[in-house]
């Protein structure tokens, strides 16, 4: 087979102490340090005190980086072969919440498992990357263009959507769609699906809106002019850029934000945990953590790029994007760049299975890293 | 080219890209970042401030209201008081019901409440209820936290310790009308007053000091955390006056519920010791806010509570002015001293009959015994030979017909009617007769009690011009009073004439023995007046009918103005009794009283309150022993 004939077979075999070696310590230094934030700013916002949000979320990540680790342990080729299983399991806690889920707030569901509240929707996110990159690994360049090869991943990418948007949690759902579509079009899909799509996305926005529910109207409303409604949907937004513009370069200090300490923010742990830390540590704190995201993210892209196996590839740069587009969201939203929608802050952020979520793939992409340089054939 | 090659190809084309996408986004982040933190920080750490920041107004102590003595007319307590606002109150009903339950709120408090809520915004506090004890406060202090929208206050309400006997000059403060709305923040604080009436209206800046201001950091319920400053403001300025409080409430009882007016004031300086108007109100009633029953009650009152008649009553004086007439007609050479006139009881002018009050007349009478005698022929002729030009500018001359710039405002002037008056006001001619009417005091001519002791006052002190003042000291700031009055040039044996005259009316034969005083060594001299209300009909004179007889609002009013000491004058009063019969039977009486507790209080001689200086006494002429 030409592959086997151009990528010449090596040892590519480490052992574990040398696996360990080769992790990118800096990309851990940049996470660790996000976790850090993220356990200073809940310590902040729950009033210099480190109960009850610092320390959970301190020990949370803790045993997160460990999983972390132990995912980039394992070689990429068993993580080739659990994709569809596990695409598969995930849309199967996605159908089980529909039938025994709690409702929670904002209308996420979760499934209670005894030991932890899951939300099937977390798992998913990494999942459908993971049988997108699959499905591409078994196309040839020929095949990915051809719209025959549109149908699987389409499929893959409808199917979650609209169980999580029946939840109902559209920015969820539109989040989950936009990772797909990128797996996508990086796995070599026609150009013009994605010209067309953005155009005819336009199109359908009239048809979308009048599907939409009143408080997915209200948010968008409310972003187009939040002064319009400045105590009620407005307010958080208003609120919030206030904070963030009165932290000026420097900020108020730690533990000094008046919006923040005051409460006149919203879901300060959670979504507009942000905020807090622009109000506290200025502009500085808040590009020094942009840049902290951009490190693994970028990092992450790198190791696309330079693997040899176009599962790696797909893995690596489909979880980046994905992520990326978490902190974008969360931070644009948090800024008044885009809609509120209900997107937490990566690993800064209060809450367990968004983080573990975070913390697997970034695993993912370390074992990407590790096991580049192996090639893996197409139908292996 | 193999299928892996541009499998590769076209995903690092494409991640390029992707890279490029995140970078621009990433650049867009920072750059909103840099936008909000740097170019519009300004704007955004004002709003911050704004939102963390209540500044509260401080409600200045209003200024206390004092007697030339240093007693309290009008003074601030401490007051529990309970106020509700409707916005943030969930359940309006809910609330009062559960507040009914600690304090008593009777069906006239709910419906003033649901008034008030109803015509005011909502955001605006209510009073609930005032004036409650240190109990019930504490209780509501514990359901208000309960109690969304309950604002429990301790504050200061105004007292009036006097009551009724100072209302007319002191006032009252009530909540701020929309007139009252003079830009002054202070006037949108729950519960805060100002001035309504009397001093505390006239005073109402002076008395309401400066608002202080409290900045609190609040949290986005706005419930304060801590007072970050506090500026105490100023509190308002206290008001000295000239009364005596004591000699105020004492004629105020002596009054009791009798219409009636007494004005007591200092010939040499002018200080008002003592103006009583009754009946008259309580004014701690309108502190809380009267009732509607209340009030109907004290405008329908036939005897005007609500009226000060010492500055606004206007009656005509009667006998009262025949010195006035006497002093014109002395100086302008129409009588001297030893003029005298037959009375017959009678005086004809064309075809008309004058009568005096005497039936029978007086006989051969000079001008001593005329005035204390009050004959109405001797002052008829000596009005007719002066002419009415000459005596309304005399009248003016000791203040009839003129306002002297109280400091409560509102005097009514008074009339002295003159031909051209009359020409302006009906278009008529003056008619002779009408000038005899006004040199005995009726017709046209109207005085108020103080005017009358005005003239008093510029009789007994030799003519000198003095005018009369309620305010001795505002704040630190002394009222200055002019030392030397204008003098009107009086010859003082043409004084001495009247003086004797005055003294005589409190002696044998005299219109007002029976009310004759001596205190000390001390006497009175005055002058009873007796004014018509009604034309005395021929019938009436002849059957002698009794002013007893007939309906209240029928009878004379009755006058009497005083002063003293005799010897060396340095009090004058007047006394008015509405519909009281006749001067020396109603007004004299009270006068005497009045007279004998104001020289046994002797106020002028006694060192004042809020200065160093002592009592001013004067140009020294009446300061000597006695």
């Amino acid at each position: 087979m030409s592959t086997r004939t151009l990528f010449a077979p090596r040892r590519l075999h480490k052992s574990l102490p040398q696996k360990l070696r080769d992790l990118n310590w800096l990309v851990l230094l940049a996470l660790v340090a996000l976790g850090g934030v993220g356990v200073a700013m809940l310590y902040s916002v729950g009033g210099a005190s480190f109960d009850p949000w610092a320390k959970r979320h301190a020990i949370r990540f803790a045993v997160a980086l460990l999983i972390l680790v132990a995912i980039a342990l394992v070689d990429i080729r068993t993580w080739l072969r659990l994709a569809y299983p596990a695409y598969l399991g995930a849309l199967i806690l996605l159908a089980a919440v529909e039938v025994i889920g709690v409702v929670g707030m904002g209308g996420q569901r979760w499934l209670d498992l005894g030991f932890m509240r899951l939300q099937p929707s977390e798992p998913m996110k990494i999942a459908l990357v993971m049988a997108l990159a699959r499905y591409y690994h078994g196309l040839n360049a020929w095949q990915s263009s051809r719209l025959l090869h549109l149908f699987v991943p389409l499929l893959l990418i409808a199917l979650p959507m609209i169980l999580i948007a029946r939840q109902p949690d559209l920015g969820t759902a539109v989040m989950l769609a936009l990772g797909g579509v990128t797996v996508m079009f990086l796995g070599g899909a026609p150009k013009w699906l994605f010209i067309g799509g953005t155009v005819a996305g336009a199109a359908a926005v009239p048809v979308v809106w009048g599907v939409l529910h009143d408080y997915q109207k209200a948010r968008i409303l409310t972003f187009l002019d939040p002064e319009h409604d400045p105590l009620g949907a407005g307010y958080q937004i208003i609120q919030s850029k206030i904070a963030l513009g009165s932290g000026g370069l420097f900020g108020k200090g730690f533990l000094a934000g008046t919006q923040s300490h005051l409460n006149f923010l919203p879901e300060m742990k959670t979504d507009f945990i942000f905020t807090v830390l622009g109000e506290e540590f200025g502009i500085i704190g808040g590009l020094a953590v942009i840049v902290l995201y951009l490190v693994p993210l970028f990092y992450g892209l790198y190791v696309a790029i330079t693997c040899r196996n176009q599962f790696g590839r797909l893995l690596a740069a489909g979880l980046s994007f994905t992520i990326f587009l978490y902190v974008f969201i969360n931070i644009a939203m948090v800024m008044g760049l885009v809609p509120v929608v209900g997107v937490p802050l990566p690993l800064i952020s209060y809450g367990g299975s968004a983080m573990l979520t975070i913390m697997i793939s970034f695993g993912l992409i370390l074992s990407v890293a590790q096991h580049r340089k192996i090639a893996i054939p197409r139908n292996a | 080219m193999s299928g892996e090659q541009s499998r590769f190809r076209t995903f690092s084309r494409r991640a390029a890209l992707l890279a490029g996408a995140q970078g621009l986004a990433a650049t867009i982040l920072g750059g909103r970042l840099y936008y909000l933190g740097v170019i519009e920080a300004d704007r955004y750490e004002t709003l911050a401030e704004d939102n963390r920041i209540s500044i509260r107004l401080l409600a200045p102590a209003r200024g206390e209201i004092l007697d030339r003595f240093g007693a309290r007319l009008a003074t601030n307590r401490r007051d529990y008081r309970v106020f509700l606002i409707p916005e943030q109150a969930r359940d309006m009903r809910g609330t009062l019901e559960r507040l009914g339950r600690v304090i008593t709120l009777d069906e006239g408090d709910l419906a003033r409440i649901k008034r008030q809520i109803s015509r005011q915004r909502a955001f605006l506090p209510v009073t609930v209820a005032e004036g409650l004890d240190w109990r019930d406060f504490a209780r509501v202090n514990v359901e208000a936290l309960r109690l969304p929208g309950v604002l429990p206050d301790a504050g200061l309400t105004r007292h009036y310790p006097l009551g009724p006997s100072v209302s007319q000059v002191v006032g009252y403060v009530g909540a701020p009308a929309a007139d009252d709305l003079d830009g002054d923040p202070l006037l949108g604080l729950p519960g805060f007053k100002v001035g309504k009436r009397g001093i505390e209206r006239a005073f109402d800046d002076a008395l309401r000091g400066e608002a202080g201001t409290r900045q609190i950091e609040v949290n986005a319920y706005g419930r304060p955390l801590r007072e970050l400053s506090r500026d105490e403001g100023k509190p308002g300025d206290n008001i000295l006056l000239t009364l005596d409080g004591a000699l105020q409430e004492a004629i105020a009882s002596r009054l009791g519920e009798e219409s009636a007016a007494v004005v007591v004031m200092d010939v040499v300086s002018g200080d008002i010791y003592a103006q009583v108007s009754t009946p008259s109100y309580d004014p701690n009633s309108f502190t809380r806010g009267i009732s509607r029953e209340n009030w109907q009650a004290l405008l329908r009152d036939p005897r005007k509570p609500l009226l000060d008649k010492s500055l606004n009553g206007q009656y005509p004086p009667g006998s009262t002015v025949k010195m006035v007439v006497a002093l014109a007609a002395l100086h302008e050479g129409v009588i001297s001293s030893d003029t005298t006139v037959h009375c017959t009881g009678e005086y004809r002018l064309g075809d008309n009959l004058w009568h005096c009050w005497k039936k029978g007349g007086h006989g051969r009478i000079a001008l001593v015994d005329a005035i204390a005698q009050s004959c109405d022929v001797y002052f008829y002729r000596a009005a007719q030979e002066l002419g009415i030009e000459r005596l309304a500018a005399w009248a003016h001359r000791f203040g009839l017909g003129e306002t002297y710039g109280i400091e409560i405002g509102g005097e009514s002037a008074g009339l002295v009617p003159t031909p051209g008056w009359k020409l302006a006001t009906s278009g008529r001619p003056w008619v002779g007769g009408e000038t005899l009417n006004v040199g005995i005091g009726q017709g046209a001519l109207l005085a108020t009690p103080l005017q009358l002791a005005v003239m008093t006052a510029r009789i007994a002190n030799g003519g000198r011009q003095v005018v009369p003042h309620l305010v001795r000291q505002v704040g630190a700031r002394p009222r200055p009073a002019p030392a030397d009055w204008p003098d009107l040039g009086l010859a003082r044996g043409h004084l001495a004439a009247i003086h004797r005259g005055m003294e005589k009316v409190l002696e044998y034969r005299g219109t007002a023995h029976a009310s004759r005083l001596e205190v000390d060594g001390m006497r009175m001299a005055g002058k009873t007046g007796t004014a018509q209300v009604r034309r005395i009909t021929k019938a009436q004179r002849d059957q002698e009918v009794e002013q007893s007889d007939l309906p209240w609002r029928e009878r004379h009013h009755a006058w009497f103005v005083a002063y003293a000491p005799s010897n060396r004058p340095r009090y004058a009063l007047s006394v008015l009794i509405e519909h009281g019969g006749g001067g020396s039977s109603a007004a004299a009486p009270v006068a005497h009283d009045v007279m004998e507790m104001v020289l046994r209080r002797d106020p002028a001689r006694r060192p004042v309150a809020g200065s160093d200086r002592v009592a001013d006494r004067g140009d020294g002429s009446t300061g000597g022993a006695r």
